[in-house]
């Protein structure tokens, strides 16, 4: 035990240089297409940031470079920005970079939020582009199959995942009364 | 009459137009099938299947009916509030979520449990993983008709939520690890009687083998059906042991080591075939290898604290007597209102069923801004909707429990 313990920060030091390299790498290759790129040495992600209308072009490249499937699609709600920003954790298989994920992030109109889909790079992405959209509004344009995933398909109402939903409460022991 | 065959006719033509009878290319017609919500074979969800005679030719999952918001409420709540509400989606593979979540917290705070409470963080989350497993097989045995593995794989999953009661003081639902620690110390009597139930688990491995995994009618079953190519499990992005079972090596305890996974020692079970038998036996082979890892942790256990010294410094004197006399921590103040700085952290686990992921952002209140979470269930069910059609509708059961699919983890 004793002679393990000391050996974790200078691992993790090593990685975080790597990140870093691999950040500066990164940051070359999607030169023009990027707006940042960055590496967070805490949670071993690099956070890609891009224009809407890049976030294909920034995907092909991510994965020509081998992230080759997505392991979240999610969007995050700023109403007093007026932005939902799409955010996918992208991730790979391959021995090299499976220890390091990247994050790809795109701020998109919360009037009318629209992004290209990422499901003929990533078919992976198709159900969580569906729940993205049910629960957010973004509407994915080119997916093959965009219909409501967890919610029942009568769901009516705002967008739940969005600020602005609040959930129905009631009292105890009132009672639904759907016949009256 | 004249008036009454015509409106027969069209009410005939409207009912079949507004139902949706797709017609194979030969011009015969598709039958639709629902199996679910409500079926033994379905568990929590409808699946709809098109069939050609018994050739399912299109599967669509139907998930959400267990769907309980969980990234939304963890909006309303304080830290610590979600931490039971992580726990019940996957209700047999719960202490891996809750570390995932803790970590998460953990990074945004910039602190750092101390080691023995990783070691018994790594052994309750393996205790929970066999449990998963046995239940996970027992499943699959008793969707095709093998009562005796079902009966089995519950009745010594049993010895494991014993362990896991003894540890933490909960059969099911835990909650045993804080951000900074965990909530008390292992009892003295807790090695021996690890050491007694892994004994048995591998005499009874043996015996798993003889009436399940070597009898011919399981292996007819489950050999060649439901074959996963490696190139699809990488692109549709599946994880856990049904990603390993098509012969990519993956695995977050390797690959991205969190708690004490990097000081133990352990193999990654990985077979080629990618058919519904690869997937259970790579499940039989990850029991052998959290066995393992029990043991050793055992062993290396460090002693010491179980929680941070920061929060540990806040402990009132009857809370510091407590922690001293029992080993147990009494909750201070902090974790009321835990608020951790600006920003955002992702953190991930292998669970039983692979790779669940945690985002966290903060605003730097009490509340997580916005909470994340995908779970191994959810990244693999889109393998029904892939994998399934070109199988008889009598390999769909045999499929389903070879994937080891959870509802309600599918839908948080």
């Amino acid at each position: 035990m004793a002679s393990q313990q000391p050996q974790i920060p200078q691992q993790r030091l090593a990685l975080g240089k790597a990140l870093e390299e691999l950040a500066a790498r990164l940051s070359e290759h999607l030169k023009g297409v990027a707006t940042r790129v960055e590496a967070d040495k805490r949670s071993m992600v690099i956070n890609i940031e891009v224009d809407r209308s890049r976030i294909l072009e920034a995907a092909k490249i991510l994965s020509s470079l081998g992230f080759d499937h997505v392991k979240s699609l999610t969007g995050v709600d700023y109403p007093d920005k007026g932005v939902i920003e799409l955010m996918v954790h992208i991730g790979s298989y391959s021995r090299g970079l499976r220890r390091i994920m990247v994050i790809l992030r795109s701020k998109l109109d919360r009037k009318d939020p629209r992004a290209p889909t990422l499901t003929q790079i990533w078919p992976s992405s198709e159900f969580q582009e569906r729940e993205a959209w049910e629960m957010f509004g973004i509407v994915f344009e080119g997916h093959p199959d965009l219909r409501r995933l967890l919610l029942p398909e009568e769901f009516e109402g705002l967008w739940p995942g969005r600020k602005d939903f609040e959930i129905p409460t009631r009292k105890a022991g009132e009672v639904e009364e759907p016949w009256k | 009459m004249v008036a009454g065959s015509i409106a027969i006719e069209e009410i005939s033509k409207e009912l079949i137009q507004s139902r949706d009878l797709g017609v194979t290319e030969e011009g015969e017609r598709l039958i639709e099938l629902q199996i679910g919500p409500t079926h033994p074979g379905s568990g929590h969800m409808r699946i709809r299947v098109w069939v050609d005679g018994d050739i399912i030719v299109r599967c669509d999952p139907d998930i959400g009916f267990v769907f309980r918001t969980i990234e939304k409420l963890s909006e309303n709540r304080i830290y610590m509030k979600t931490i039971p509400l992580v726990e019940r989606p996957s209700l047999l593979d719960t202490t891996p979520m809750t570390i995932g979540y803790v970590n998460a917290i953990e990074k945004l705070m910039g602190i750092e449990p101390p080691p023995r409470a990783k070691y018994l963080r790594t052994i309750l989350a393996e205790i929970t993983r066999i449990a998963s497993h046995l239940y996970g097989i027992g499943i699959l045995a008793i969707f095709l008709g093998h009562s005796t593995g079902f009966m089995w794989g519950f009745g010594d999953r049993e010895l494991f939520v014993e362990l896991a009661n003894q540890l933490s003081g909960a059969r099911i639902t835990y909650a045993y690890v804080i951000p900074g620690g965990v909530r008390r110390d292992m009892p003295q009597s807790f090695p021996d009687n690890v050491e007694k139930a892994l004994r048995y688990m591998e005499r009874r491995l043996k015996d798993w083998y003889k009436i399940f995994l070597n009898n011919p009618v399981i292996e007819d079953r489950l050999r060649e059906v439901g074959i996963l190519r490696k190139n699809d499990a990488v692109k549709l992005g599946i994880t856990g042991p049904n990603l390993r079972a098509s012969g990519v090596d993956f695995d977050v305890r390797v690959a991205d080591p969190y708690e004490a996974y990097d000081e133990l020692e352990f193999m990654v079970p990985v077979a080629e075939e990618g058919d519904a038998y690869a997937r259970t036996l790579v499940r039989f082979e990850e029991i052998k290898q959290s066995i393992n890892i029990i043991r050793d942790a055992l062993r290396k256990m460090p002693s010491g604290d179980i929680i941070h010294p920061q929060i540990a410094r806040m402990f009132n004197p009857l809370m510091k007597k407590i922690y001293e006399e029992t080993r147990r921590v009494k909750f201070p103040g902090i974790f009321a209102s835990l608020k951790p700085p600006k920003g955002e952290a992702t953190a991930r686990v292998e669970a039983g069923r692979g790779e669940a992921l945690f985002h966290i952002v903060s605003d730097g209140s009490p509340r997580p801004y916005r909470f994340r979470w995908t779970t191994p269930s959810y990244r693999n069910v889109i393998l029904f909707k892939y994998l399934i059609p070109g199988h008889r509708l009598a390999d769909l059961p045999a499929i389903y429990g070879s994937l080891d699919y959870f509802p309600p983890e599918a839908d948080r």
